[in-house]
Protein backbone atom coordinates (compact mmCIF):
# COMPACT_ATOMS: atom_id res chain seq x y z
CA UNK A 1 0.00 0.00 0.00
CA UNK A 2 1.09 3.20 -0.41
CA UNK A 3 0.63 5.81 2.67
CA UNK A 4 2.15 8.84 0.79
CA UNK A 5 1.61 12.38 0.68
CA UNK A 6 0.18 13.62 -2.42
CA UNK A 7 -1.04 17.20 -3.78
CA UNK A 8 -3.04 19.01 -6.46
CA UNK A 9 -3.31 22.74 -6.89
CA UNK A 10 -5.42 24.98 -9.33
CA UNK A 11 -4.06 28.23 -10.58
CA UNK A 12 -5.91 30.59 -13.61
CA UNK A 13 -5.87 28.39 -16.75
CA UNK A 14 -4.69 24.67 -14.92
CA UNK A 15 -3.84 22.83 -12.29
CA UNK A 16 -0.55 21.54 -10.86
CA UNK A 17 -0.67 17.99 -9.17
CA UNK A 18 2.19 16.35 -7.17
CA UNK A 19 3.33 12.70 -5.28
CA UNK A 20 5.83 10.88 -3.98
CA UNK A 21 6.90 7.36 -5.28
CA UNK A 22 7.27 5.16 -2.36
CA UNK A 23 5.82 2.38 -1.97
CA UNK A 24 5.52 0.02 1.20
CA UNK A 25 4.67 -3.28 2.43
CA UNK A 26 5.42 -3.36 6.20
CA UNK A 27 8.54 -1.84 6.21
CA UNK A 28 9.72 -3.04 3.21
CA UNK A 29 9.99 -0.39 0.45
CA UNK A 30 8.11 -2.49 -2.59
CA UNK A 31 8.62 0.22 -5.13
CA UNK A 32 10.40 3.58 -4.78
CA UNK A 33 9.58 5.30 -8.25
CA UNK A 34 6.02 4.54 -8.10
CA UNK A 35 3.61 7.13 -10.15
CA UNK A 36 0.69 7.65 -8.11
CA UNK A 37 -0.22 10.12 -10.84
CA UNK A 38 -3.18 8.47 -12.99
CA UNK A 39 -4.43 9.49 -16.05
CA UNK A 40 -8.05 9.06 -16.22
CA UNK A 41 -8.71 10.89 -19.36
CA UNK A 42 -6.61 13.53 -21.74
CA UNK A 43 -6.78 16.21 -19.20
CA UNK A 44 -7.75 14.75 -16.28
CA UNK A 45 -5.39 13.23 -13.65
CA UNK A 46 -5.82 11.50 -10.12
CA UNK A 47 -3.65 11.16 -7.17
CA UNK A 48 -3.70 8.24 -5.29
CA UNK A 49 -3.06 7.25 -1.86
CA UNK A 50 -4.09 4.54 0.63
CA UNK A 51 -4.61 0.45 -0.89
CA UNK A 52 -2.10 0.28 -3.60
CA UNK A 53 -4.40 -1.95 -5.50
CA UNK A 54 -7.98 -0.14 -4.34
CA UNK A 55 -7.17 2.42 -5.85
CA UNK A 56 -5.68 0.96 -9.32
CA UNK A 57 -8.85 -0.84 -9.36
CA UNK A 58 -11.06 2.51 -8.71
CA UNK A 59 -8.73 4.25 -11.62
CA UNK A 60 -9.11 1.59 -13.79
CA UNK A 61 -12.64 1.53 -13.42
CA UNK A 62 -13.65 4.85 -13.60
CA UNK A 63 -11.18 5.42 -16.52
CA UNK A 64 -13.55 3.48 -18.58
CA UNK A 65 -16.74 5.26 -17.55
CA UNK A 66 -15.49 8.27 -18.06
CA UNK A 67 -14.22 7.09 -21.99
CA UNK A 68 -17.56 5.69 -22.90
CA UNK A 69 -19.52 9.13 -21.49
CA UNK A 70 -16.66 11.14 -23.26
CA UNK A 71 -17.87 9.19 -26.26
CA UNK A 72 -21.58 9.62 -26.11
CA UNK A 73 -21.21 13.23 -25.29
CA UNK A 74 -19.05 13.80 -28.20
CA UNK A 75 -16.73 15.68 -25.77
CA UNK A 76 -13.80 16.51 -23.35
CA UNK A 77 -15.97 15.15 -20.39
CA UNK A 78 -15.77 17.73 -17.29
CA UNK A 79 -13.59 17.52 -14.26
CA UNK A 80 -16.61 17.48 -11.86
CA UNK A 81 -17.53 14.00 -13.80
CA UNK A 82 -14.75 12.34 -13.27
CA UNK A 83 -14.52 13.25 -9.19
CA UNK A 84 -18.37 12.56 -9.15
CA UNK A 85 -17.61 8.77 -10.62
CA UNK A 86 -14.89 8.55 -7.84
CA UNK A 87 -17.35 9.86 -5.61
CA UNK A 88 -20.00 7.18 -6.08
CA UNK A 89 -17.82 4.47 -5.62
CA UNK A 90 -15.80 5.23 -3.12
CA UNK A 91 -18.92 5.89 -0.60
CA UNK A 92 -20.92 2.88 -2.05
CA UNK A 93 -18.47 0.63 -1.09
CA UNK A 94 -16.82 2.90 1.65
CA UNK A 95 -16.60 -0.44 4.21
CA UNK A 96 -14.70 -2.61 1.62
CA UNK A 97 -12.17 0.28 0.53
CA UNK A 98 -9.21 2.42 1.32
CA UNK A 99 -8.50 4.88 -0.89
CA UNK A 100 -7.63 8.79 -0.72
CA UNK A 101 -7.97 10.19 -4.09
CA UNK A 102 -7.46 14.13 -5.37
CA UNK A 103 -9.05 14.24 -8.63
CA UNK A 104 -7.47 17.64 -11.04
CA UNK A 105 -7.73 18.42 -14.62
CA UNK A 106 -8.24 21.14 -16.95
CA UNK A 107 -12.01 21.41 -18.92
CA UNK A 108 -13.17 23.71 -20.89
CA UNK A 109 -16.16 24.95 -18.95
CA UNK A 110 -14.26 25.69 -15.52
CA UNK A 111 -10.82 25.64 -16.43
CA UNK A 112 -8.50 24.13 -13.82
CA UNK A 113 -10.12 22.41 -10.67
CA UNK A 114 -9.28 20.58 -7.73
CA UNK A 115 -11.58 17.85 -5.72
CA UNK A 116 -10.80 15.71 -3.39
CA UNK A 117 -12.45 12.62 -2.35
CA UNK A 118 -10.94 11.16 0.53
CA UNK A 119 -11.71 8.07 2.59
CA UNK A 120 -15.45 7.71 3.68
CA UNK A 121 -16.47 9.03 -0.03
CA UNK A 122 -17.17 12.39 0.65
CA UNK A 123 -16.11 14.59 -2.56
CA UNK A 124 -15.46 18.53 -2.18
CA UNK A 125 -13.87 21.23 -4.30
CA UNK A 126 -10.83 23.07 -3.17
CA UNK A 127 -8.08 25.54 -4.44
CA UNK A 128 -5.55 23.45 -3.16
CA UNK A 129 -5.85 19.72 -1.85
CA UNK A 130 -3.30 17.56 0.18
CA UNK A 131 -3.61 14.02 1.38
CA UNK A 132 -2.12 11.28 2.38
CA UNK A 133 0.05 9.85 5.93
CA UNK A 134 2.32 12.42 4.89
CA UNK A 135 -0.31 15.65 4.15
CA UNK A 136 -0.43 16.09 8.39
CA UNK A 137 2.87 17.47 8.90
CA UNK A 138 2.45 20.10 6.12
CA UNK A 139 -1.46 21.33 7.10
CA UNK A 140 0.68 24.39 8.93
CA UNK A 141 3.00 25.25 6.28
CA UNK A 142 0.48 25.55 3.18
CA UNK A 143 -1.91 27.17 5.39
CA UNK A 144 1.29 29.81 5.78
CA UNK A 145 2.35 29.65 2.21
CA UNK A 146 -0.45 29.75 -0.03
CA UNK A 147 -1.90 32.33 -1.55
CA UNK A 148 -4.39 32.53 -4.40
CA UNK A 149 -3.55 34.14 -8.22
CA UNK A 150 -0.16 32.06 -8.22
CA UNK A 151 1.08 31.27 -11.57
CA UNK A 152 2.12 27.66 -12.86
CA UNK A 153 5.65 28.18 -11.93
CA UNK A 154 4.63 28.95 -8.66
CA UNK A 155 2.65 26.34 -7.88
CA UNK A 156 4.99 24.18 -9.32
CA UNK A 157 7.48 25.43 -6.66
CA UNK A 158 4.98 25.29 -3.61
CA UNK A 159 4.12 21.85 -4.60
CA UNK A 160 7.63 20.59 -4.19
CA UNK A 161 8.61 22.47 -1.25
CA UNK A 162 5.37 20.43 0.30
CA UNK A 163 6.41 17.01 -0.83
CA UNK A 164 9.91 17.59 0.11
CA UNK A 165 9.22 18.89 3.55
CA UNK A 166 6.42 15.83 4.25
CA UNK A 167 8.93 13.44 2.67
CA UNK A 168 11.14 14.59 5.33
CA UNK A 169 8.83 13.88 8.17
CA UNK A 170 6.79 10.92 7.32
CA UNK A 171 8.52 7.22 6.96
CA UNK A 172 6.35 6.40 4.36
CA UNK A 173 7.17 9.47 1.84
CA UNK A 174 10.09 9.31 0.09
CA UNK A 175 11.59 8.79 -2.85
CA UNK A 176 11.21 11.34 -6.01
CA UNK A 177 8.46 14.46 -6.54
CA UNK A 178 6.45 13.43 -9.51
CA UNK A 179 4.84 16.71 -10.50
CA UNK A 180 2.05 17.15 -13.79
CA UNK A 181 1.06 20.58 -14.64
CA UNK A 182 -2.44 20.10 -16.85
CA UNK A 183 -3.44 23.10 -19.00
CA UNK A 184 -5.89 23.75 -21.93
CA UNK A 185 -2.62 22.80 -24.13
CA UNK A 186 -2.36 19.56 -22.41
CA UNK A 187 -0.25 18.16 -19.66
CA UNK A 188 3.72 18.52 -18.91
CA UNK A 189 4.51 15.90 -16.44
CA UNK A 190 8.21 16.37 -14.57
CA UNK A 191 10.32 14.66 -11.67
CA UNK A 192 12.58 16.10 -9.23
CA UNK A 193 15.22 13.38 -7.92
CA UNK A 194 16.31 13.33 -4.93
CA UNK A 195 19.32 15.04 -4.77
CA UNK A 196 17.77 18.07 -6.73
CA UNK A 197 15.07 18.50 -4.01
CA UNK A 198 14.67 21.65 -2.17
CA UNK A 199 16.84 21.77 1.25
CA UNK A 200 15.62 23.40 4.18
CA UNK A 201 18.00 25.37 6.73
CA UNK A 202 16.78 22.87 9.87
CA UNK A 203 17.56 19.45 7.86
CA UNK B 1 -35.42 17.23 38.39
CA UNK B 2 -32.92 17.18 36.45
CA UNK B 3 -31.95 14.15 34.32
CA UNK B 4 -28.12 13.96 33.92
CA UNK B 5 -27.59 12.86 30.33
CA UNK B 6 -25.06 10.59 29.08
CA UNK B 7 -22.29 12.63 28.81
CA UNK B 8 -18.75 10.66 28.04
CA UNK B 9 -17.28 13.27 28.95
CA UNK B 10 -17.86 12.71 32.28
CA UNK B 11 -15.70 9.50 32.32
CA UNK B 12 -12.89 10.14 29.72
CA UNK B 13 -9.64 10.94 30.85
CA UNK B 14 -9.02 14.80 30.80
CA UNK B 15 -6.13 15.59 28.27
CA UNK B 16 -4.65 18.69 27.34
CA UNK B 17 -4.74 17.89 23.47
CA UNK B 18 -2.42 20.60 23.07
CA UNK B 19 -0.03 22.07 20.84
CA UNK B 20 3.60 23.53 22.73
CA UNK B 21 6.64 25.37 21.12
CA UNK B 22 10.07 26.34 22.32
CA UNK B 23 13.02 28.08 20.90
CA UNK B 24 16.32 29.54 21.42
CA UNK B 25 18.03 32.82 20.62
CA UNK B 26 21.06 34.23 21.41
CA UNK B 27 20.00 35.87 25.08
CA UNK B 28 17.32 33.41 26.14
CA UNK B 29 14.11 31.46 25.27
CA UNK B 30 10.33 31.61 23.78
CA UNK B 31 8.13 29.31 25.47
CA UNK B 32 4.45 29.21 23.29
CA UNK B 33 1.69 26.83 24.05
CA UNK B 34 -2.45 27.00 23.39
CA UNK B 35 -5.15 27.08 26.04
CA UNK B 36 -7.14 23.99 25.38
CA UNK B 37 -8.06 21.25 27.58
CA UNK B 38 -10.28 18.16 26.34
CA UNK B 39 -12.16 15.34 27.90
CA UNK B 40 -13.26 13.08 24.90
CA UNK B 41 -15.14 16.02 22.94
CA UNK B 42 -15.68 18.40 25.50
CA UNK B 43 -13.50 21.94 26.62
CA UNK B 44 -13.45 21.11 30.03
CA UNK B 45 -11.13 24.19 29.99
CA UNK B 46 -10.60 26.75 27.13
CA UNK B 47 -7.95 29.11 28.99
CA UNK B 48 -5.87 26.99 30.68
CA UNK B 49 -1.98 28.05 30.67
CA UNK B 50 0.05 25.33 29.81
CA UNK B 51 3.37 27.11 30.48
CA UNK B 52 4.03 26.83 34.09
CA UNK B 53 7.43 27.64 36.00
CA UNK B 54 9.76 25.29 37.20
CA UNK B 55 12.16 28.70 38.68
CA UNK B 56 12.93 31.98 37.81
CA UNK B 57 14.01 31.69 35.09
CA UNK B 58 13.16 27.95 33.95
CA UNK B 59 9.72 26.99 32.73
CA UNK B 60 8.06 23.73 31.45
CA UNK B 61 5.52 22.94 28.33
CA UNK B 62 2.62 20.72 29.39
CA UNK B 63 1.24 18.43 26.88
CA UNK B 64 -0.88 14.76 27.37
CA UNK B 65 -2.36 13.48 30.17
CA UNK B 66 -3.19 16.74 32.12
CA UNK B 67 -2.71 15.27 35.58
CA UNK B 68 0.37 13.78 34.78
CA UNK B 69 1.92 16.30 33.28
CA UNK B 70 0.78 18.83 36.37
CA UNK B 71 1.90 16.24 38.62
CA UNK B 72 5.28 15.73 36.98
CA UNK B 73 5.69 19.93 36.95
CA UNK B 74 4.87 19.81 41.20
CA UNK B 75 7.64 17.15 41.87
CA UNK B 76 10.04 18.74 39.90
CA UNK B 77 9.71 22.09 40.90
CA UNK B 78 9.72 21.20 44.24
CA UNK B 79 12.88 19.01 43.81
CA UNK B 80 14.76 22.05 42.05
CA UNK B 81 13.90 25.01 44.60
CA UNK B 82 15.84 21.91 47.27
CA UNK B 83 18.42 21.73 44.58
CA UNK B 84 18.80 25.61 44.39
CA UNK B 85 18.79 26.00 48.41
CA UNK B 86 21.20 23.33 49.12
CA UNK B 87 23.87 25.09 45.65
CA UNK B 88 23.10 28.61 47.13
CA UNK B 89 22.92 29.86 42.89
CA UNK B 90 20.10 29.55 40.29
CA UNK B 91 19.74 26.18 38.85
CA UNK B 92 20.38 25.36 35.17
CA UNK B 93 18.10 24.34 32.85
CA UNK B 94 19.82 20.96 32.21
CA UNK B 95 19.16 20.05 35.76
CA UNK B 96 15.52 20.71 35.84
CA UNK B 97 15.44 18.92 32.45
CA UNK B 98 17.37 15.82 34.03
CA UNK B 99 14.83 15.92 36.55
CA UNK B 100 12.10 15.51 34.68
CA UNK B 101 13.65 13.19 32.69
CA UNK B 102 14.25 10.73 36.10
CA UNK B 103 10.40 11.31 36.39
CA UNK B 104 9.43 10.43 33.03
CA UNK B 105 11.77 7.64 32.73
CA UNK B 106 11.57 5.45 36.00
CA UNK B 107 7.27 5.82 35.60
CA UNK B 108 7.59 5.43 31.76
CA UNK B 109 4.95 2.77 31.91
CA UNK B 110 2.31 4.40 33.66
CA UNK B 111 2.86 8.30 32.75
CA UNK B 112 1.56 9.89 29.84
CA UNK B 113 2.80 13.49 29.26
CA UNK B 114 5.92 15.32 27.46
CA UNK B 115 7.56 17.98 28.72
CA UNK B 116 9.28 20.61 26.82
CA UNK B 117 11.83 22.68 29.66
CA UNK B 118 13.32 25.72 28.50
CA UNK B 119 15.09 28.89 30.19
CA UNK B 120 18.16 31.18 30.94
CA UNK B 121 20.93 29.93 33.32
CA UNK B 122 24.19 31.90 33.28
CA UNK B 123 26.67 28.83 32.26
CA UNK B 124 25.30 28.39 28.85
CA UNK B 125 22.69 30.98 28.12
CA UNK B 126 18.50 30.31 26.63
CA UNK B 127 18.23 26.38 25.97
CA UNK B 128 15.28 24.09 25.09
CA UNK B 129 15.28 20.21 26.44
CA UNK B 130 12.98 17.99 24.94
CA UNK B 131 12.23 14.80 27.16
CA UNK B 132 9.31 12.42 25.56
CA UNK B 133 9.42 8.92 26.60
CA UNK B 134 12.32 9.52 28.80
CA UNK B 135 15.43 10.68 27.12
CA UNK B 136 16.89 13.98 27.14
CA UNK B 137 17.94 16.09 24.45
CA UNK B 138 18.88 19.64 23.69
CA UNK B 139 17.69 20.83 20.54
CA UNK B 140 17.78 24.57 19.09
CA UNK B 141 13.55 24.84 18.88
CA UNK B 142 11.17 22.05 20.12
CA UNK B 143 7.57 21.54 19.27
CA UNK B 144 5.18 18.76 21.49
CA UNK B 145 1.76 17.78 21.59
CA UNK B 146 -0.67 16.44 19.02
CA UNK B 147 -1.18 19.92 17.12
CA UNK B 148 2.65 19.65 16.35
CA UNK B 149 2.32 16.97 13.97
CA UNK B 150 0.28 19.64 11.81
CA UNK B 151 3.56 22.32 12.15
CA UNK B 152 6.15 20.54 11.10
CA UNK B 153 6.57 21.39 7.39
CA UNK B 154 5.94 24.49 8.59
CA UNK B 155 8.85 24.98 11.20
CA UNK B 156 11.25 22.90 9.04
CA UNK B 157 10.63 25.56 6.00
CA UNK B 158 10.59 28.57 8.42
CA UNK B 159 13.47 28.58 10.91
CA UNK B 160 16.82 29.61 10.54
CA UNK B 161 19.27 29.79 13.35
CA UNK B 162 20.37 33.07 14.64
CA UNK B 163 16.49 34.62 14.95
CA UNK B 164 16.11 37.68 17.22
CA UNK B 165 13.79 37.66 20.07
CA UNK B 166 11.10 39.72 18.60
CA UNK B 167 11.42 36.83 15.38
CA UNK B 168 11.14 34.46 17.32
CA UNK B 169 7.82 35.50 18.90
CA UNK B 170 6.21 36.28 15.38
CA UNK B 171 7.55 32.33 14.61
CA UNK B 172 6.17 31.11 17.62
CA UNK B 173 2.86 32.91 17.23
CA UNK B 174 2.07 31.96 13.49
CA UNK B 175 3.12 28.23 14.50
CA UNK B 176 0.08 27.99 17.12
CA UNK B 177 -1.78 29.90 15.29
CA UNK B 178 -1.33 27.25 12.33
CA UNK B 179 -1.96 24.25 14.57
CA UNK B 180 -4.34 25.66 16.42
CA UNK B 181 -6.25 26.34 13.06
CA UNK B 182 -5.96 22.64 12.21
CA UNK B 183 -6.38 20.34 15.47
CA UNK B 184 -9.40 19.89 17.32
CA UNK B 185 -7.54 19.48 20.34
CA UNK B 186 -5.76 22.88 20.26
CA UNK B 187 -7.65 26.05 20.71
CA UNK B 188 -8.53 29.25 22.44
CA UNK B 189 -5.75 31.81 23.08
CA UNK B 190 -2.02 31.54 22.69
CA UNK B 191 0.17 32.07 25.60
CA UNK B 192 3.61 33.13 25.47
CA UNK B 193 6.70 33.71 28.04
CA UNK B 194 9.86 35.15 27.10
CA UNK B 195 13.40 34.20 29.56
CA UNK B 196 15.98 36.35 29.66
CA UNK B 197 18.81 36.97 31.89
CA UNK B 198 16.40 40.04 33.17
CA UNK B 199 13.60 37.34 34.05
CA UNK B 200 10.50 36.32 32.66
CA UNK B 201 7.69 37.69 30.88
CA UNK B 202 4.72 36.43 30.20
CA UNK B 203 2.03 37.42 27.44
CA UNK B 204 -1.67 36.21 26.25
CA UNK B 205 -2.44 37.29 22.54
CA UNK B 206 -6.11 36.52 22.72
CA UNK B 207 -8.68 34.65 19.53
CA UNK B 208 -9.27 37.23 17.70
CA UNK B 209 -6.00 38.77 17.31
CA UNK B 210 -4.28 36.16 16.26
CA UNK B 211 -2.47 36.34 13.00
CA UNK B 212 -5.04 34.98 9.66
CA UNK B 213 -4.17 32.93 7.16
CA UNK B 214 -5.50 32.63 3.48
CA UNK B 215 -8.76 30.64 4.14
CA UNK B 216 -9.63 33.05 6.46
Amino acid sequence: SFQTTIMAVEFDGGVVMGADSRTTTGAYIANRVTDKLTQIHDQIFCCRSGSAADTQAIADAVTYQLGFHSIELDEAPLVQTAANLFKEMCYKYREELMAGIIVAGWDKRRGGQVYTVPMGGMMVRQPFSIGGSGSSYIYGFVDSSYKSGMSKEECLQFTANALSLAMERDGSSGGVVRLAAISESGVERRVILGNQLPKFASC
Amino acid sequence: MFEISNSSWLSEEVKTGTTIMAIEFDGGVVLGSDSRVSAGEAIVNRVMNKLSPLHDKIYCALSGSAADAQAMADMVSYQLQLHSIEMGEAPRVCSAATLVRNISYKHKEELSAHLIVAGWDRRKGGQVFVTLDGMIARQPFAVGGSGSSYIYGYVDSTYRPGMTKEECLHFVTNTLTLAMGRDGSSGGVAYLVTITEKGSEEKVILGNELPAFHDE
